[in-house]
């Protein structure tokens, strides 16, 4: 190849003499993420909850001072703060906290893992369908409108009854449920991006279909579909709550929030704070999650200067 | 790049290209019977009024088209076809040995990838040069485009350069593969006066220097007079004029293009009204059968409104489509 630096003529002052200015050079990607997350306190604050409620949930046989599963008829409905029971007990005298620790299992597996799957089958499809348009886009969006038809939770329940209870059918059930609006999302920003003057230029210089799905649209449409998805999590905990309120999702004896929560439900008037705890740890969660997707999507894109 | 085109007359050959949109019972016919032929080194400048077929035309000469798009005609690249091509070669063509420099600097890159990844990717996609080469290369472009301090740029996100300097940039990524046929669409019109008459200089620098041939739409006359070697008047999806560039502006011999240098601006003309072409461009769905222009054309005959009249040759090279052309001298 030959050089292409060659003296471009006299209009133009010489580029050597400049040639060694210093501008601010761009900090990497990744790096430039990090230093946007770090003084974001609220997306720092929401992170650190997630992670202790993460943490305990993982670590529940360690932590928790007793065996969720087994109570005892003598302190029943004891308040917060009841001596060796830190967070009361429930109706059967069961100990509150080792059933948070480990309800917190249950319902983040409810709430991440219908939510995950239903991301790569609808982000997908969402994409594909905005990217490719014409009959491809008809195919499966109209598909996605039959599945839209049902309320949420009326399909879940429908899938659940088919299928049986147990924590796999109500996951199978959830992550169906949540296949079409990210479907709907992903075409909708796709089809927005697919359009843009870039996407022409990279075609311009020779791109195929699959580079400008992987370099143009992609990264363009990723960050909206995320934080969509995410806001989608506290959903699906407070949905797998409600199936196995109707005992269509895991069944009575497990620990898990939704659960609990339902059957602390008769207490309200006994002690409204007893009650109230899975409730305020499914927000806690939501939020955290909510609130860590929005200060992602800010600091994820590079348009915005910060 | 040692391509023999001595047995070819142009290395852009272009002949009865039509492009319509739409299905066929509500067809909008944009490109209407397009032939040139542009020589290595040539600089074709056209010139049209909005929804003449200006930029449809540019992209059907590397075979970019929307959906649903009827396309017939030739287009053919030192002597391939491009719109007979299957999409494999097509996609290698572009990029290599046809490019383009996009209208919007602001919207025409990826906003998440750096300009410099921008330019290494299609020098290493066309190439198939390590990364240390296309980046080398990429260097050497910025610098060929004169973007001060081009080794820190290159690590810029598009949002971080202002419009002239992403203009650049676009001219960079266009010469890239050094490509023997340069597409420009409006370039410089995004731009702000000082600006664009930089670029159109850069652009004719290196046009000079690499000896690439151009073809460039624009809407400002001045712009097409200052860079072409040939101007091409379009009208309703044809060429209304063909013409060198000093023909075509002093001596015009189609109605339309006298119109249209008639409405630019003069500096001894203050006072004065400016004269305009009365009437609008016709629907492009029910183009008349005669001339299209002559329902606004103060010099239209009777033959004009039964058919449309043949590209007639004055002088040399000098091609107009009208039966009642104007006088060779003003």
């Amino acid at each position: 190849m030959t050089s292409y630096a060659k003296d471009t003529g006299s209009e133009f002052p010489s580029v050597s003499s400049y040639r060694d200015l210093k501008v601010q050079e761009s900090p990497g990607y990744w790096a430039m993420v990090r230093k946007r997350i770090l003084r974001d306190p609220v997306t720092l604050i929401s992170a650190a909850i997630l992670l202790v409620i993460i943490l305990s949930a993982i670590l529940a046989p360690v932590l928790a001072p007793y065996d969720p599963y087994v109570g005892n008829i003598m302190t029943r409905m004891k308040p917060v703060g009841f001596e060796g029971h830190l967070l009361g007990t429930d109706e059967t005298g069961r100990d509150m906290l080792s059933r948070l620790l480990f309800g917190g299992r249950l319902s983040l597996i409810a709430g991440v893992v219908p939510v995950s799957i239903a991301l790569l089958i609808g982000g997908s499809l969402g994409i594909t369908a905005g990217f490719f348009g014409g009959l491809v886009n008809t195919v499966i969006m109209r598909v996605t409108d039959v599945f839209y038809a049902f309320p949420s939770i009326l399909l879940a329940i429908a899938i659940c009854g088919m299928l049986g209870t147990g924590l796999f059918n109500t996951l199978l059930s959830l992550t169906l449920v949540f296949i079409p609006p990210i479907v709907r999302i992903s075409e909708s920003v796709t089809t927005q991006v697919r359009n843009l003057d870039f996407v022409e230029a990279a075609r311009a210089s020779g791109a195929g279909s699959f580079a400008l799905m992987r370099y143009q649209v992609l990264p363009n449409v990723l960050a909206p579909i995320l934080v969509y998805t995410t806001s989608l999590v506290s959903l699906s905990i407070i949905l797998a709550a409600g199936l196995s309120f109707l005992g269509l999702g895991v069944s009575a004896p497990a620990a898990e929030w939704g659960l609990m929560l339902n059957s602390l439900r008769q207490m309200i008037y006994i002690d409204p704070v007893l009650a109230a705890l899975p409730g305020v740890l499914i927000f806690a969660t939501s939020m955290c999650f909510n609130l860590i997707s929005d200060g992602l999507r800010s600091a994820m894109d590079v348009r915005l200067k910060v | 790049m040692k391509h023999d085109i001595i047995a070819e007359p142009g290395i852009l050959e272009v002949s009865n290209l039509h492009v319509a949109f739409g299905r066929p019972k509500d067809r909008v016919s944009v490109v209407n019977g397009v032939d040139f032929s542009l020589a290595k080194g040539e600089v074709l400048g056209i010139l049209g009024e909005s929804g003449s077929g200006k930029s449809v035309m540019l992209r059907s000469l590397m075979g970019l088209f929307p959906r649903r798009t009827h396309v017939t005609g030739h287009v053919r690249l030192a002597g391939q076809d491009l719109l007979a091509m299957d999409k494999k070669t097509l996609r290698n063509i572009r990029g290599r040995d046809v490019s383009m420099i996009f209208q919007e600097p602001m919207t025409s890159f990826d906003p998440v990838f750096t300009v410099g990844r921008q330019i290494t990717e299609t020098i290493r996609r066309h190439d198939g040069v390590s990364e240390q080469d296309a980046q080398a290369r990429a260097l050497e472009l910025f610098e060929l485009v004169a973007i001060p301090s081009a080794k820190s740029r290159l690590t810029n996100y598009p949002h971080e350069m202002s419009g002239g300097m992403r203009q650049r940039v676009m001219i960079a990524l266009a010469l890239a593969c050094r490509p023997k046929v340069l597409l420009a669409d409006e370039p410089t019109t995004a731009l702000d006066v000082t600006v664009q008459i930089q670029i159109l200089l850069l652009l004719r620098e290196l046009q000079r220097e690499m000896g690439m041939s151009v073809v460039f739409v624009t809407h400002d006359i001045g712009v097409a007079a200052e860079v072409a070697d040939r101007i091409g008047v379009m009208y309703a999806g044809r060429f209304a004029e063909l013409a060198p560039t000093r023909a075509a502006i002093l001596t015009p011999r189609h109605p339309y293009t006298r119109g249209l240098l008639a409405a630019t601006i003069h500096g001894q003309q203050r006072g004065d009204h400016i004269e305009t072409i009365p009437g609008a461009p016709p629907n492009l769905a029910h183009l008349p059968t005669g001339c299209a222009f002559a329902p606004r054309c103060g010099r239209s005959v009777a033959a004009c409104t039964e058919k449309m009249p043949e590209m007639t040759v004055f002088g040399k090279t000098h091609m107009a489509r009208c039966y009642n052309p104007e006088p060779s001298q003003i």
